[in-house]
């Protein structure tokens, strides 16, 4: 019988059967950002302890940080901002942890630097502060997100408490069609399995779609996996994956990249491997998604309506009669036309070189709507010159749109991006919770790159593949 | 290490399913160095929400004020990795959670507070909600050894998976002496794995 990728990374991890019955699992990479690491770099000067691998764990700052050049200068005009700066700058100088801050020109969103500079690799286990972790699980990775107390055990150890989790694969078939995007794929599973459908499972995204789909794509797919309730989701690594990262700077050298890919290989998952559950998507309906709640399994294809409150029962009723009451919008009306006032196209989601493809080709040759702001924000430094250097920041500003630099950005609205009010906004990150960007009262539309960039032309939420041509 | 059991207290009854962590802590409130302090604004936006429309959150209401076991519907804690939200919720007093279910990090992060989470049906966990809303001072007891709600004349079974129930029970629900205590074992584990070699 076969073993699927999550089973043969997890059993050459386990260091140990613990007393409790949970398993002590090695860490390949640890990977950390401002607002969830000093704390735990507290907790380790109180007790004592160093950082038992620096060199496996990897720091960059991106929650807090500005977005706009002028805003970027230090000291940060927000002192509690500056001060978990200079934290995270002085704890990665101490411990000896290799930080990419602003000054290298490799600072971005930490699932985005982690795959640019190659330190994401297949085979591995890799935890970070941050349930957007499993972005890293495009490679075949087992990664997932965990709290502070535990990333202080990761410092100190290199190790976690950890029970295995069921696998369930999910199998995509068929093909997508011009202007349906891998956000939308999994804004479509989330909707079809819900926010709790993946709890006590690691997913494994397969089938033809995924092979088909970039590396980019791919991580999309992966970093949502959270937002369905799975901690961990992955692909098998392939051709694609060895292609990616060849040359990334921390990846292996000629000299051993044949022993690399034999071991990347012989993680993936055996054609016969066994899953506790598998699930078939047909991916050749699929059309452009958006939410029009407060959780992203709230969400619709563009071309449907929004369904009617006594479509459901108990408890779920109540959650879409809370999301109809935040959001304000009509049952069984329809996205189309609802009206933006904020145009976001960033965030570990969708913040990648061929995310900002996407939104320039939409908009190249249009203008952005006087009624909306739009904002371009590169997930990364590199990727900003990477863009600049294909002119699509170009693209952006002749259509109005602001090209901002490397964070987080609106997506949790952290540093100083934030909605204001009531306002709604079209969004190419990850989650529409009540008062996620920024304003308790904001509102928040999940959609593709291209799709945002179609809201910001018409000013309203719409259908992205009236601009795409075949 | 202290071991974790028997825990009492009066209920704070909070309805509602997918109860993110954006709502128990939101983000304007991550900008911190330490935990301390986060208790006051727990559940901030939320409170101030209903505020507005006349009615009063239970993190506000003065008869949950001393509620230490709070109890709520699916999928609690899900959303982000902030241990913030477990953080503030300890700060601001609540020692047991009882739901129906829980997102995965959070509950991670609850046993690595020493927070035992237990899990009820949906029936359950209405009819728990409904007696602390009768009985805001009444006391109600819950045993990690013995799965157990005592609340009124009743005792029902809570569930707790064997793994989280030993941990609070031996005191390594704070993971690292264990993880510690086997540190050559860490060592040869890492030697076997060939990528250890590859990171440039």
């Amino acid at each position: 019988m076969g073993k699927n990728l999550y089973q043969k990374v997890f059993d050459k991890h386990v260091v140990a059967k613990l007393p409790s019955g949970q398993y002590q699992l090695f860490i390949g990479l640890h990977l950390c950002h401002e607002v969830t690491s000093p704390q735990a770099f507290a907790m380790l000067r109180e007790d004592g302890l160093k950082v038992l691998h620096p060199e496996r764990t990897f720091a960059t700052v991106d929650h807090i940080i500005p977005t706009t050049k002028a805003e970027r200068s230090r000291p940060l005009k927000d002192p509690v901002s500056e001060e978990m700066f200079e934290h995270i700058e002085k704890n990665t100088k101490d411990f000896g942890i290799r930080f990419f801050g602003p000054e290298t020109g490799e600072q971005g969103v930490i699932h985005i630097v982690g795959p640019e500079e190659g330190v994401t690799q297949p085979g591995m286990t890799i935890a970070c502060g941050d349930s957007h972790t499993a972005t890293h699980g495009a490679f075949g990775a087992i990664a997932f997100g965990i709290g502070s107390s535990q990333v202080a055990d990761v410092l100190a150890t290199q190790t976690l408490a950890m029970s295995p989790l069921k696998t369930r694969r999910l199998l995509f078939t068929g093909k997508l069609k011009p202007g349906v995007t891998p956000k939308d794929v999994a804004l479509a599973y989330i909707a079809r399995l819900g926010v709790n459908g993946g709890v006590g499972y690691a997913y494994e995204f397969a089938g033809p779609v995924i092979e088909d789909m970039s590396m980019e794509g791919r991580m999309t797919i992966c970093n949502m996996a959270i937002e369905g309730g799975a901690r961990v989701g992955y692909c098998n690594p392939d051709e694609k994956t060895f292609e990616f990262l060849k040359g990334k700077p921390f990846a292996p050298k000629a000299d051993r990249w044949g022993e690399a890919v034999a071991y990347w290989k012989s993680v993936a998952s055996d054609p016969d491997a066994v899953f506790d559950d598998e699930i078939v998507f047909d991916c050749n309906t699929l059309e452009p998604m958006v939410t029009w709640g407060i959780t992203p399994a709230q969400a619709i294809g563009i071309s449907e309506k929004m369904p009617k409150v006594s479509e459901f029962k108990g408890s779920e009723k109540q959650v879409v009669e809370e999301a109809y009451e935040y959001m304000g919008f009509e049952e069984g009306a329809s996205m189309q036309g609802v009206p933006v006032d904020i145009a976001f196209v960033g965030s570990c989601t969708n913040g990648r070189l061929s995310d900002l493809q996407e939104a320039a080709a939409v908009l190249k040759g249009h203008k952005v709507a006087d009624s909306v702001q739009m904002w371009v924000v590169p997930g990364s430094m590199k990727i900003k010159v990477e863009a600049e250097a294909l002119g699509l920041d170009k693209i952006f500003k002749e259509a109005g749109a602001e090209w901002r630099e490397a964070g987080c950005s609106l997506c949790l609205a952290m540093n100083p991006d934030k909605l204001k009010g009531r306002q709604i906004s079209a969004s190419s990150s990850n989650r529409n919770f009540k008062g996620r960007q920024g304003s308790p009262a904001g509102r928040t539309i999940l959609m593709s790159p291209g799709m945002v960039a179609a809201a910001a032309i018409e000013g309203k939420v719409t259908d992205v593949r009236k601009y795409i041509k075949e | 290490m202290t071991a974790i059991n028997v825990i009492k207290g009066s209920g704070i009854p909070l309805r509602g399913n997918d109860i993110d962590t954006d709502r128990i802590i939101p983000a304007r409130f991550l900008k911190c160095v330490t935990f301390e302090g986060l208790g006051e604004y727990a559940f901030a936006d939320d409170i101030e929400g209903l505020k507005v429309n006349g009615k009063i959150h239970p993190f506000r209401a003065p008869e949950y004020a001393k509620g230490s076991i709070l109890v709520s519907n699916q999928n609690f804690g899900c959303g982000s990795s902030r241990e913030h939200a477990p953080q503030a919720l300890k700060r601001w007093g609540i020692r047991v959670i009882i739901a129906e279910s829980y997102s995965e990090i959070f509950f991670g992060n609850c046993v690595a507070l020493g927070i035992p989470c237990y899990r009820v049906d949906h029936a359950t966990a209405e009819k728990i909600i409904a007696w602390i809303e009768a009985n805001p001072n009444g006391e109600l007891e819950t045993s990690v050894e013995n799965r157990t709600l005592k609340f009124g004349n009743e005792t029902i079974a809570l569930s707790l998976s064997d793994g989280p129930r030993g941990q609070f029970l031996d005191g390594s629900w704070s993971a690292r002496a264990a993880l510690m205590a086997n540190a050559a074992k860490v060592e040869e584990t890492a030697s076997k794995l060939p990528y250890m070699q590859f990171l440039a």
